[in-house]
């Protein structure tokens, strides 16, 4: 059986993976000037920059389409098809590629200090953004699977590819470890699914498992699929993409891997692997597993409500930057969960909203961190105090992000984001999640601003820079501030990018 | 004329933008916030001068555009009877907050950082008044927030850092109650017009719902205001902050909390009000004793005011409780004059910590009518003002509250309600005993020890002070002027004849 491919569909993919290619090939046979390692970053923001363009004219189009179909099965109904271009798909193509910008800008502040092979570098980012780009828009269980170790594998090592890093590869051997076991526990769940209903596309296994959504009581299944088996499939599931997305109780790798880790990496891992993991998590269960929400709705916001409770509370103790940032964005991570506990008709649409929200602001603060880090060795939050007289313009930048991630005005963005997110629970009729959800902004908010007021706090002795270019990180920044600045007057843009 | 309302948030929001862009020179920066914040006193003056006064019950001069439509939040502004008053206060304080700046920096320098908190601020407080918009509301009242955490943390006195982060931790756990209950709102009515809301008075919202909704915007609200025994952190913030973030504070930022009282919980919620009423009222007559008692025990000038707000805001909740139309004027009467007598109060408290250089009831020694006659004249009179002398503002409020308590809405119990005023009335004779106590320590009696000489009010100071005083008196003689504009719109609300 031979399959019609729609390559305008598999486009974004389809131009990073030429382009990671392309980074391979320049860096194997460029000579070695001190132009290759410009031209490499260049290729990498070209690849990345049309991959967004691909998106943005999908977006602009209106056209859904769908590829890699199969024919319908005998019973009837539509074909089923493994890549679906959808408004989904397309929103989490835009956050993953607008964020992949603000990594490559640092990566490339972060290669002109050395002791990292560039080529190596771009030619595995460019590899997670094209499983990052992918994963949305799978819809059978193997793709899902695929596309999701193609996000992973090549973050270890770029965790590990500074050279005599001790930190680094600790961080990288963490990861590592961590991955490999919430693959395998989520490839069992898989195939338990697999195995319950016979099918991989993901709504060929709803039709199999029936009920209908939204399902009020368990949805009554099928003759022949045991109830109990799979309960145990959406849990392991559940606990596979809870790993990739740092849910509490499997968060404990993140901070050790984000403060090993160089700083666009931890960039990567907090914005673009976590929104990967969303993706899949989301597609998952609104999906295969819509006729059963009543399983996991429950399950998804006991998870939400440890998460953000346990991410806030380490949080709160942290003195390193990079740590703190780890930390909470695992809270973050709940925040994004908890509408899902809900399961309710627009409970995907939230958290998506949150996520994007969420990305613009993270991605903004890592790169004021990565700025600030370039003349600081030890990255502690103490470092910070004074910036405002230092570099006001980081600063300020920083405290709008901060305020932002605080969910406050002015950071506007993060509190419609925020009240997007308590307007679901509240329309849901969760109470006590809505006021855990409370509790924990007002813990999430000391911290913040525990930091934001360091930064105008009386500066200690100024420190030398260290002499590295900083401009694609100013940009970065910039370009991070603009979209926040965006979503607070216009948080309409990703309201409605998804119904 | 709608331009006017987007005006005044507009200029102050402009001025900061532009200090951010300005370096220099300090000697134009002095007149920068006065010239800002004195456009927008004066837009507000020309609003309350086209007010049409006969309709006061309704919002004029609306501004009404769709912002967000994914979470139905509309840029709705407008003023009525019960806000323009406080829109005015605003302006006039925040102004006069400047003035008083031009010449009594606080330590910590930075003025060109200073002014543009307070513009800030500034947008915050008068967008809140204006907002008649659920979220927009709530957008407003966190503007407020930041600035004022930073007004404290950073031109604080010593214990600032504490004050600070207590302060905005309170207020943020507080207001997200608040967003809890709006959106509950929300979620049973679908809409998040406060207009269409209040003239609903509840339809659509079941009982249970509504107390419900009425315990988490009111439990919001209360901190802001603060009533007992949410206000913990108000002591500690009033006497860390500078003269002009207590000043505002006192005068305006409570006040937003009793305001939403009158705008949000009461109308849109009348009988989850009806059931928590009497709650209400109790925690406020506990307040007025509780600050009254504290008053006496307190030996710092700026503490045993702050803590006097909180007998005074007791008062304004207990109108409120009375649900009837005389406590709810008695209320906005309230917010009003305690705006302009704890403003004035904070104002020369301020100044005779820096004669002084501490507000050390027991190390300012008596005679201060003797050294600094002025100074010490305001001090009796914001005092005497305060405690709730006839013919001055602050008396009005009070017995108004307690002429509401005596006949409060059908429904309430009225034996509770004159215990009620029965201890209220016994708050007011605390109130005069604290107030003349103080007055007896610090302004009475010799000099104890030789100091250096002192200066008097400066002429920036009494620029500042004297529309205090001035308005004081006017309300204090004719608080007809006052009543008549809130009147209309209360009776609306509470939709009684």
């Amino acid at each position: 059986m031979t399959q019609s491919i729609d390559y305008a569909a598999i486009a974004p993919p389809l131009i990073l993976a030429v382009a990671a290619g392309l980074v391979l090939l320049l860096d194997a046979f460029l000579p070695r000037t001190p132009r290759t390692l410009p031209t490499l970053g260049l290729v990498t923001l070209a690849g990345v920059l049309a991959a967004l363009a691909a998106v943005v004219a999908q977006a602009a189009r209106g056209a859904r389409p769908r590829t890699f179909c199969v024919p319908a099965d005998a019973a009837g109904g539509r074909p089923s098809c493994s890549f679906v271009v959808d408004d989904l798909t397309l929103v989490f193509g835009a956050v993953v590629l607008a964020t992949a910008v603000v990594v490559v800008l640092l990566s490339w502040t972060q290669l002109a200090e050395g002791g990292i092979p560039a080529g190596e570098w771009y030619f595995l980012l460019l590899c997670t953004l094209t499983g990052a780009v992918t994963l949305p828009a799978s819809r059978d269980l193997i793709m899902l699977v695929v596309a999701l170790e193609l996000v992973s594998l090549p973050v270890f090592a770029l965790t590990a590819l500074k050279r005599y890093d001790a930190r680094g590869s600790e961080a990288a051997l963490k990861l590592f470890l961590v991955s490999v076991i919430s693959t395998a526990v989520m490839l069992f769940g898989v195939s338990l699914l697999y195995g319950l209903t016979g099918a991989v596309h993901l709504d060929r296994v709803a039709a199999r498992l029936g009920g209908s959504p939204p399902a009020a009581q368990l949805a009554s299944l099928p003759a022949g699929v045991p109830s109990g088996v799979l309960t145990v499939a959406v849990v392991l599931v559940l606990a596979g993409f809870a790993f990739k997305v740092a849910a509490v109780p499997f968060h404990f790798w993140a901070g050790d891997v984000y403060q090993g880790a160089p700083v666009p990496v931890a960039a990567l891992l907090s914005v673009i692997s976590k929104a990967a993991g969303f993706a899949g998590l989301i597609v998952v269960l609104t999906i295969a597993l819509a006729g059963h929400a009543a399983l996991w709705a429950p399950i998804v916001a006991v998870l939400a409500v440890l998460t953000m409770t346990v991410g806030n509370l380490l949080a709160l103790r942290q003195r390193h930057a990079v740590r703190l940032l780890a930390w909470s964005s695992v809270a973050q991570s709940g925040y994004i969960l908890a509408p899902l506990g809900v399961a309710g008709k627009s409970a995907a649409s939230a958290s998506i909203a949150y996520l994007a929200i969420y990305a613009a602001m993270n991605a903004g603060a890592f790169a004021v961190v990565m700025l600030v880090s370039r003349t600081r060795e030890r990255d502690e939050l103490d470092d910070y105090r004074g910036l405002a007289f230092r570099s006001p313009a980081a600063a300020l930048a920083l405290a709008f992000f901060l305020i932002c991630l605080a969910g406050l005005p002015p950071g506007l963005a993060g509190l419609f984001a925020k009240v997007v997110v308590f307007r679901e629970i509240v329309h849901g009729g969760l109470g006590w999640l809505a006021v855990v959800l409370a509790v924990n902004t007002v813990i999430g908010l000391y911290y913040y601003i525990a930091w934001t007021a360091r930064l105008f706090a009386p500066a200690p002795l100024p420190v030398p820079g260290r002499g590295v270019p900083t401009r694609p990180v100013t940009i970065a920044v910039a370009v991070a501030l603009l979209v926040s600045l965006a979503f607070s007057v216009a948080p309409q843009l990703v309201l409605s990018a998804v119904r | 004329m709608s331009a006017i309302i987007i005006g005044l948030l507009a200029v102050p929001l402009a001025g900061a933008a532009v200090l951010l862009l300005l370096t220099r020179p300090a000697r134009l920066l002095r007149w920068y916030g006065p010239a800002v914040s004195g456009v927008t006193l004066v837009l507000a003056l020309v609003l309350a001068g086209s007010f049409d006064y006969g309709r006061a019950a309704r919002a004029q001069f609306e501004i009404d555009h769709a912002w967000i439509p994914g979470l139905d939040l509309r840029f709705h502004l407008g003023v009525d009877g019960v806000s323009l008053p406080l829109v005015v206060l605003t302006a006039l304080l925040t102004f006069l907050c400047f003035l008083y700046l031009v010449r009594h920096r606080p330590e910590g320098g930075r003025s060109g950082a200073l002014a543009f908190t307070l513009l800030v601020l500034e947008v915050g407080m008068i967008g809140t008044f204006l907002a008649l918009d659920l979220l927009l509301f709530f957008v407003f009242f966190e503007i407020v927030l930041i600035p004022m955490y930073f007004v404290i943390a950073i031109w604080g006195g010593k214990e600032r850092r504490g004050a600070a982060v207590k302060f905005i931790l309170y207020t943020l756990l507080g207001s997200a109650v608040l967003l809890l209950g709006l959106l509950l709102i929300w979620a049973h009515t679908g809409t998040l017009d406060m207009v269409r809301l209040a003239g609903a008075h509840g339809a659509g919202i079941p009982r249970a719902a509504q107390i419900l909704a009425f315990l988490a915007v009111g439990a919001g609200l209360a901190v802001k205001a603060p009533m007992w025994p949410l206000h913990t952190w108000l002591p500690a913030a009033h006497t860390e902050a500078p003269t002009v973030g207590s000043v505002l504070l006192a005068g305006v930022l409570l006040k937003m909390g009793t305001y939403g009282f009158v705008r949000i919980a009461i109308p849109v919620l009348p009988e989850g009000a009806a059931v928590l009423a009497p709650w209400l009222g109790a925690f406020a007559v506990v307040g007025i004793v509780y600050g009254s008692l504290a008053c006496l025990a307190q030996r710092d000038l700026k503490r045993m005011i702050a803590y006097s707000s909180v007998g005074h805001m007791g008062f304004v909740l207990l109108g409120l409780a009375t649900l009837t139309p005389v406590g709810m004027n008695a209320a906005l009467f309230g917010n009003i004059a305690h705006g302009l007598i704890t403003g004035l109060l904070f104002f020369v408290a301020g100044a005779i910590k820096e004669r002084y250089g501490t507000s050390e009831m027991s190390r300012l020694g008596g005679g201060m009518l003797a050294r600094l006659p002025y100074l010490g004249s305001l001090l009796t009179f914001a005092c005497v003002a305060s405690l709730g002398l006839p013919g001055l503002a602050g008396f009005w409020g009070e017995m108004l509250a307690l002429l509401g308590a005596f006949h409060p809405a059908p429904g309430l119990s009225r034996p509770l309600f004159l215990v009620f005023m029965v201890v209220g009335g016994i708050g007011t004779v605390l109130t005069a005993a604290y107030f003349l106590l103080m007055l007896s320590r610090v302004t009475h009696g010799r000099p104890d020890e030789p100091v250096p000489r002192l200066g008097d009010v400066s002429p920036y100071e009494l620029a500042a002070w004297t529309p205090l005083v001035v308005l004081t008196v006017a309300l204090g003689l004719w608080p007809k002027a006052l009543l008549a504009v809130t009147d209309p719109a209360v009776r609306a609300f509470l939709g009684a004849p």
